[in-house]
């Protein structure tokens, strides 16, 4: 199973972009937050992107991460996109309401 | 039709993986459609990650990938046991860890509830094995752990005969 890594954060204008792995669990769930944190202080980057292509699971951690995420930036006036979800992850989102909360691009 | 198994495995967060893709082989017999596979493997995943980090409060793996000084953090050395039954097209999946116990199991079942908001979970597990799951029992007394009880009744598939 491949692990995220540093290079799937990348930050192009004022938008973080995150590459999620194959599967968004609690293990390594504190990596991801930890990172992209680092990213919207450093860089002020003011949206974040959830780039779902290469991901297959995702449970009610990948919900905390996404949660927390636009929890840091909405009152910036910020904005968490998802896109390349497939049917599971889109599932994952309907049933945990987070898709009235984040805008989930259709790709 | 009737088949058992039971796994027993280190409360350790890069266990979450391994646990949920057992019991999905497990159930492979059955000729499962994509979505059960998926209901399943959510359901087991949110009731193993309860029990290592809010039953045995093992951190491990929290930090990040192999190498990172999180994932060296172990605070107990407990098991859980993950016991699944498919009987009549019904699985049954029982879930049990020797930790800590739940205080108040109303209050932990509530959606958006956690008892460690610092680790910016969702609050959701229980939610989520309501929601992906036909029947949802807990029980738990504080200082001797948790069982988790699941059943799901299996689709339309037939046994694949080999």
């Amino acid at each position: 199973m491949d692990q995220i890594t540093t290079e799937d954060f990348r930050v192009i204008n004022n938008c973080l972009m995150i590459r999620l792995p194959e599967e968004v669990d609690h293990y390594g769930a504190g990596f991801i937050c930890e990172n992209a944190d680092r990213y919207l202080m450093d860089e002020e980057v003011k949206n974040v992107v959830f780039d779902f292509e290469n991901t297959r699971f995702m449970d009610s951690s990948g919900i905390g991460i996404i949660m927390g995420r636009h929890r840091k930036i909405s009152c910036f006036g910020g904005h968490v996109y998802i896109i390349h979800a497939d049917r599971q992850i889109r599932r994952i989102l309907k049933v945990s309401g987070l898709e009235k909360i984040v805008e989930v691009l259709e790709s | 039709m009737r088949n058992e198994m039971e796994i027993s495995f280190d409360a350790v967060s890069v266990n979450e993986g391994f646990a949920r893709v057992a019991v999905a082989a497990f159930v492979s017999p059955l000729n499962p459609t994509l979505e059960e596979l998926d209901d399943i493997k959510t359901a087991v995943s949110e009731a193993v990650t309860n029990s290592i980090i809010h039953g045995y409060e093992n951190l491990y793996g929290y930090g990040g990938p192999k190498g990172t000084p999180h994932d060296q953090v172990r605070s107990d050395p407990g098991k859980v046991q993950v016991y699944c039954l498919l009987e009549n097209d019904v699985l049954h999946i029982r879930i049990t860890d020797r930790g800590k116990g739940i205080e108040d199991i109303e209050k932990a079942m509530e959606p958006l509830f956690t008892t460690k908001p610092e680790l910016e979970r969702s609050g959701m597990g229980f939610a989520f094995m309501e929601a992906f799951m036909d029947d949802l029992e807990v029980e738990s007394r504080p200082g001797e752990g948790t069982v988790v009880r699941m059943k799901k009744k299996m689709g339309a598939g037939d046994w694949i005969n080999v």
